[in-house]
């Protein structure tokens, strides 16, 4: 562990230059240094990322309407990039009992982190999401986790360090606090400077303030002197255009960080009435979608050979179309990365949304989350 | 899938052949489907716990004996591990893995897409012969590439040509160099020979199969005996031995999964749009066993049991002989040869197959009858 510390820099770590070296990638070729060094401690690693858990805390009290939520304080390999205020990272559990791994995605809702250095992921365990039970109910410290390296653009993009006048506006609905509390930790730590004349507006929306996260510290940041103006909205209370005038006069002019349930998201969409500065980030991540262009045309028949279902073919992501068509096949992250939609393609050409790659193999293993038909299509659901 | 009446005539023809009425073939599918359906469903953590054993002995075998080239006087136990660790590697972990037997678990060290085996036919392309070519039309004569890869002859519907008088020469030059042979298979030369592949058809495969060359090749004969300096020329030839024994063990395991006397074949025309039941009574009596015990099964990465690897291709290996006594038990019931035998006698079995089809005849005028269950001495 200590050869491989953390808090090293990329630049000034020479076991990493070792470790991701051409020679050592010669010698463990085909499978890479990481097969090896795994089998020694799952915290050692040249490429990959995977972290251990060290802490588990509950968020919410016992009488909280939703379900509950936690924070889980995670120490990851050197391999760790960090990561920028308001990023997501997926996260893989080894499910104990089915040997699956399911891979999901997580806002990390630590400031700012530095390449190697600990971050905390804020999970909300939703009834039906395996990885997300699993990480509050069942997560200890010493659990290994696998990682990716942080994603997203959902990020503060202003440096602490150069600050502007630029008024903040951070609008969340239950755990879609996590993004804007990273980014509100960050302002602060970094010497985030109330005099200078910024303000910046957080304003919460909580189904009752036994499920409010982060109680504590936000009622210790609203007292501080830091100009930071924390509104706390607990119970039936829905977000109001008129309320946020009150608050933040000149609103679609302020940069806002918006992130929630679909309701909040759709009122404040509208009321930003198509504002560049309002920013958005969506639980469901739409990687897929926006990235395959959906205005394309595509002609042809898909069809789902096992419950003898077809639907002419649209540029949407074979996942998409299986569940437009009544389907309800397995998936996971929607993204390409778990494996947990990969099916059976019987026959017909399928383009992959991310890379743009086309295959035409039959009876082929593809993740139908991120492949889309060219022509027709069978595939076996 | 489910026989349509116009279909039947066509349907039967192999079931005919093993004397199933269209009624016990269906029956006999459903009974292989419901075998399928149990194991997947009680896929788990000891399946997981198996392969990643395999991983861990492959990998300790292979650090084993890359440091133990440091020890001239430990070279022949260098060599036993190294090619231990290869054979593994192949087997066990690396035909299986990418037959996708463990894609379920989501771990991308163990996904089919992702992994890639020591040896220098690039995984992603021998998929497509073997995953799709191989086990879809298995032992189809003209379709099935495997049926004499293309090189040999096994089977009487092949046409005889002088060429074909090479064809021990032919094989023992396939064993020692299998690795390559099972990484130009890929390029087709013989449908190139016969026209019905272009060069140009292959040019797609030149890169991958270049840089899986050079990489395999730097690792094992440029840089790890490099790292050994003045025993350099001992550890090159270590690696080259390594090498050449799994190319020996992998060409005698898998020569004795379909080319043993008493397993079938097949032509085109009989299998046409064939159901799942003919698809797997195809694939029975199209494969065949060694016997043996439970060392032979891991080192043989459960091709050991090749009938059950063609009937589920995609079940974890190590579920094999826990199905086994079950297929055979169906076997019986229909009627049906199991072709089983020890290692020693499934390999004289095909190399007196490899010297009789060096030379013309005999003249097949209709597909033989297959065999069943009593009439071969093979068939145990």
């Amino acid at each position: 562990m200590s050869l491989l510390a953390p808090h090293l820099t990329r630049g000034r770590d020479p076991l990493g230059r070792v470790l991701r070296s051409r020679l050592l990638a010669a010698l463990a070729a085909p499978h890479g240094v990481d097969r090896y060094l795994e089998q020694v401690n799952p915290m050692w690693a040249a490429h990959e990322v995977r972290a251990r858990v060290l802490d588990v805390t509950r968020e919410t009290r016992p009488d909280a309407v939703g379900p509950p939520v936690a924070t889980l304080t995670l120490q990851p390999t050197a391999t760790w990039r960090g990561h920028r205020a308001g990023q997501h990272v997926l996260v893989g559990v080894d499910l104990p009992g089915s040997a699956r791994r399911l891979t999901r995605a997580f806002s990390i809702s630590s400031a700012a982190s530095a390449p190697g250095e600990r971050i905390t992921l804020t999970v909300r365990a939703h009834p039906e999401g395996q990885v997300s039970r699993h990480l509050v109910e069942d997560a200890r410290p010493g659990d290994v986790l696998h990682l990716g390296q942080a994603q997203g653009s959902f990020c503060l993009e202003e440096s602490p360090a150069t600050p502007t006048n630029n008024h903040l506006v951070f609008l969340t609905g239950g755990s879609g606090i996590t993004p804007a509390m990273s980014m509100l930790r960050t302002l602060l730590r970094d010497g985030y400077d109330g005099h200078a004349g910024r303000r910046v507006t957080f304003l919460h929306y909580a189904r009752s303030e036994a499920d409010q996260i982060f109680a504590a510290e936000l009622d210790e940041i609203a007292s501080g002197d830091n100009g930071v103006a924390v509104h706390l909205r607990h119970g039936d209370a829905r977000f109001s255009e008129l309320e946020l005038r009150r608050l933040v006069p000149r609103f679609v002019e302020a940069d806002t960080w918006l992130c929630g349930p679909a309701g909040l998201v759709e009122l404040v969409t509208d009321a930003y009435r198509g504002s560049p500065r309002l920013r958005t980030e969506f639980f469901k991540p739409a990687v897929a979608r926006a990235a395959g262009g959906a205005e394309e045309r595509v002609a042809g028949t898909v069809s789902f050979t096992r419950s003898g279902v077809a639907a002419p073919a649209t540029a949407a992501s074979l996942l998409e179309q299986a569940e437009a068509a009544g389907l309800r096949p397995e998936s996971g992250c929607r993204m390409g990365i778990c494996l947990s939609c990969t099916s059976t393609k019987a026959a017909g050409t399928v383009r992959n949304i991310l890379t743009g790659e086309e295959s035409s193999l039959p009876d082929e293993q593809i993740r139908i989350c991120v492949n889309r038909p060219v022509g027709d299509c069978h595939v076996d659901l | 899938m489910t026989t349509t009446p116009d279909e039947t005539t066509a349907h039967s023809r192999i079931a005919e052949r093993a004397g199933l009425t269209p009624e016990q073939l269906e029956a006999f599918g459903g009974e292989l489907d419901a075998i399928r359906r149990r194991i997947l469903a009680d896929l788990g953590e000891e399946d997981a716990a198996y392969i990643r054993g395999v991983v861990r002995a492959q990998r300790r075998f292979e650090v084993a004996g890359r440091a133990l080239f440091y020890l001239p006087p430990a070279w022949p136990l260098a060599v036993a591990s190294l090619s231990i660790s290869k054979i593994l590697d192949n087997m066990e972990i690396g035909h299986n893995v990418l037959h996708g037997q463990y894609d379920w678990m989501g771990d991308p060290g163990l996904n089919s897409r992702m992994f890639d085996w020591d040896n220098v036919c690039p995984g992603e392309q021998w998929k497509y012969s073997h995953n799709y070519i191989h086990h879809t039309f298995t032992n189809i004569v003209g379709k099935d590439r495997d049926v004499g890869y293309g090189i040999l002859r096994m089977d009487p519907a092949q046409k005889w040509h002088p060429y074909y008088l090479g064809n021990p020469v032919y094989a023992l030059a396939l064993m020692l160099l299998f690795e390559w042979g099972v990484a130009l298979h890929d390029l087709e030369v013989e449908n190139i020979v016969a026209g019905r592949r272009s060069l140009a058809d292959n040019k797609p495969l030149y890169p991958g199969l270049l840089r899986k060359i050079r990489r395999q090749a730097v690792k094992d004969y440029l840089l790890f005996p490099a790292l050994t300096g003045p025993l350099a020329p001992l550890t090159l030839a270590g690696n080259a031995t390594a090498n050449l024994v799994r190319n020996v063990w992998a060409f005698n395991i898998i020569f004795c999964g379909h080319f043993p006397a008493g397993v079938a074949s097949f032509s085109v025309e009989e299998t046409e749009e064939e159901t799942r039941g003919q698809w797997y009574l195809r694939q029975l009596l199209g494969s065949a066993n060694i016997s043996g015990g439970p060392l032979l099964h891991l080192m043989s990465g459960n091709l050991s049991h090749q009938i059950e690897h063609h009937l589920f291709p995609d079940l974890p290996a190590r579920r094999y002989p826990e199905v086994a006594a079950e297929v055979r038990e169906i076997c019986e019931r229909y009627g049906l040869a199991y072709n089983t035998g020890p290692l020693h006698r499934q390999l004289l079995s095909v190399a007196k197959k490899i010297c009789r089809y060096a030379l013309p005849g005999p003249v097949r005028r209709r597909p033989d009858p297959v065999p069943t269950a009593g009439a071969d001495p093979v068939a145990a």
